[in-house]
């Protein structure tokens, strides 16, 4: 264990390193799971507050609306 | 877009419906369980082949294992930006509405991975040749591929209208990938005159079967997660797209 | 083809008209060069060893410069829109905005360039081959630079997003154009380095007037 953890004397930069991939990788996965239950969220509380006229107009919007 | 209405578009196919927001959703809710797993297993894996059950280099002892985590962020670094490209292309050519939401989410993935494939890079080249920076073909490509990133998130964030911001930024992926094969040769050549002939290309190890296996497991748990993150943030993006219609809406509502 | 002529001639004619401020880039080109020794010091060796780069990186930065003039000033009173709905090819009429933005500022750097490689004592044996380079480098910079400032007109705060785009795009002129120089100076031959940049120019002339008027297009719209 301890010679796992010692890297032949270079522990310092391969351990270094995979924390670098891990804080990384780790970290734009949580920054990103976060953003987006806050926007579901935030999305959520808007359609709670007028959903049955969204729904109704979006199939029927005109051309020179979404234009 | 009033083609891409909730009835599915027999013509356009796949893609086309595709482009339906709640299409998009759905299929992307049954993808990510599996890309999740699978991305934790090939990182569990890669990393006890790459920590535990690999061989260390004959010259490089154990840093070469730094090796399964650097080569594989280079590697995807480069999907990242074929990833913007390709994106690019389908935003000009075929106006495909999602093309446009997986450039902006793919854009800060590959500008992660970069940054990793770089500073892995430099951690890798202190103890191999003694100095925290090496003007290293390969790292040096990457050094640039990031500004290429930097170019193409600025490009999108410099206008507030999203057909422009989108089309601007598409052009320009196509325009850096264009370059790139010749970025990278021209910074092989500069290498090759520059080189002083005793120092050979970092981390290029004699690629033992052993040493390839937790490079592809790695490589494979790296792809997972770009592909992970890329649905999670076209999810976002498509959410923020929604709040900010919605939102506009109200407010002329509101007027009303 | 007249589409070419004419807008050649009218973007010589604006610049003659501005005078100085067309020059501005070229004398940036050598104010910028002269900094150099008196940041590192005069010793005759260190200039001659970096000469070669910092001229070329010299000349990277006053074109970015000077690419601001290059459709800014036609997209404010509108006249970008009216070339764009000519019956004329927007390609052709970019690729003589190009050709006329190399002429006013690309030239007179081919011309300073001498002063350049005396100031820095850049070796004689290097001279011809730095006019060599530039002038078939020069023009791949206005037009790389072009497709930049294209994508970006209108934009605010567009000139430093342009620097940003332009200079990783650059990259491989400044490599052909510096190795070109070296080779010759250490008594290589330097015609590898030299096809190679005329090469980046070639393709260049092909490609980025068309990828200019595209962006161009689309920012219209």
């Amino acid at each position: 264990m301890s010679a796992f953890l010692h890297m032949g004397g270079y522990a310092v930069f391969v351990w270094s390193a995979y924390g670098l991939a891990a804080l990384t990788l780790i970290g734009l996965t949580v920054a990103t799971v976060v953003s987006l239950k806050r926007a579901s969220a935030e999305l959520a509380d808007l359609e709670a507050l007028a959903p049955a006229r969204r729904r109704r107009r979006r199939p029927a919007a005109p051309a020179a609306e979404e234009e | 877009m009033a083609d891409a209405s909730l009835a599915p578009n027999p013509s356009g196919g796949f893609w086309h419906g595709l482009a339906n927001p709640a299409r998009f959703q759905r299929l992307s809710s049954r993808l990510l369980p599996f890309l999740v797993i699978a991305t934790i297993g090939f990182f569990l894996s890669g990393l006890y082949f790459g920590l535990i059950a690999s061989p260390i280099d004959y010259q490089q002892k154990d840093t070469v294992r730094i090796m399964y985590v650097h080569v594989p962020a280079a590697w995807l670094a480069m999907a990242s930006y074929s990833t913007l490209a390709v994106a690019g292309f389908v935003v000009l050519v075929w106006r495909h509405p999602l093309a446009d939401v997986a450039g902006a989410a793919a854009a800060p993935i590959g500008a992660a991975f970069t940054f990793l494939a770089l500073a892995t890079g430099a951690i890798w080249g202190q103890p191999t040749w003694g100095t925290w920076w090496v003007w290293d073909a390969r790292l040096t490509s990457v050094l640039i591929l990031f500004f290429l990133f930097l170019g193409y998130i600025a490009i999108r964030n410099a206008f507030d209208e999203r057909e422009r911001a989108a089309k601007a930024a598409a052009i320009l992926a196509l325009v850096g990938a264009v370059n790139l094969p010749i970025i990278k040769f021209s910074v092989e050549w500069w290498n090759t005159l520059h080189q002083p002939a005793s120092v050979t290309r970092l981390g290029a190890p004699a690629m033992h079967p052993d040493m390839l296996r937790p490079l592809l497991l790695m490589a494979a748990a790296y792809l997972c997660l770009f592909a992970v993150l890329l649905l999670l943030r076209m999810r976002l993006e498509l959410a923020r797209r929604r709040i900010e219609a919605m939102q506009i809406a109200r407010a002329g509502a509101a007027e009303a | 083809m007249a589409g070419f002529g004419a807008t050649l001639a009218r973007d010589l004619l604006i610049a003659r008209r501005e005078g100085g401020e067309a020059l501005l880039a070229v004398i940036f080109f050598v104010i910028g060069t002269v900094l150099f020794p008196l940041g590192v010091g005069p010793e005759a060796n260190l200039l001659a060893a970096v000469a070669a780069g910092l001229i070329w990186v010299m000349a990277l930065l006053a074109t970015l410069l000077a690419l601001d003039r290059l459709f800014q000033a036609d997209w404010r009173d509108g006249a970008l829109e009216l070339m764009a709905l000519s019956p004329e090819s927007l390609t052709l009429i970019v690729a003589a905005k190009c050709l006329a933005h190399w002429l006013v500022t690309g030239l007179p750097m081919v011309v300073a360039a001498p002063l350049m490689a005396l100031l820095l004592n850049l070796p004689p044996s290097g001279w011809l081959t730095l006019i060599a380079a530039l002038l078939l480098g020069g023009p791949a910079l206005s037009l790389i630079g072009a497709v930049c400032a294209a994508l970006i007109v209108g934009a605010r705060r567009g000139g430093v997003l342009m620097t940003l785009l332009a200079l990783p795009l650059y990259i491989p002129t400044l490599i052909f154009g510096a190795g070109a120089v070296q080779a010759a100076i250490g008594g290589f031959d330097a015609s590898g380095h030299l096809a190679l940049m005329a090469a980046t120019t070639l393709a260049s002339a092909a490609l980025c007037p068309w990828a200019a008027a595209a962006a161009l297009r689309q920012a219209m719209e």
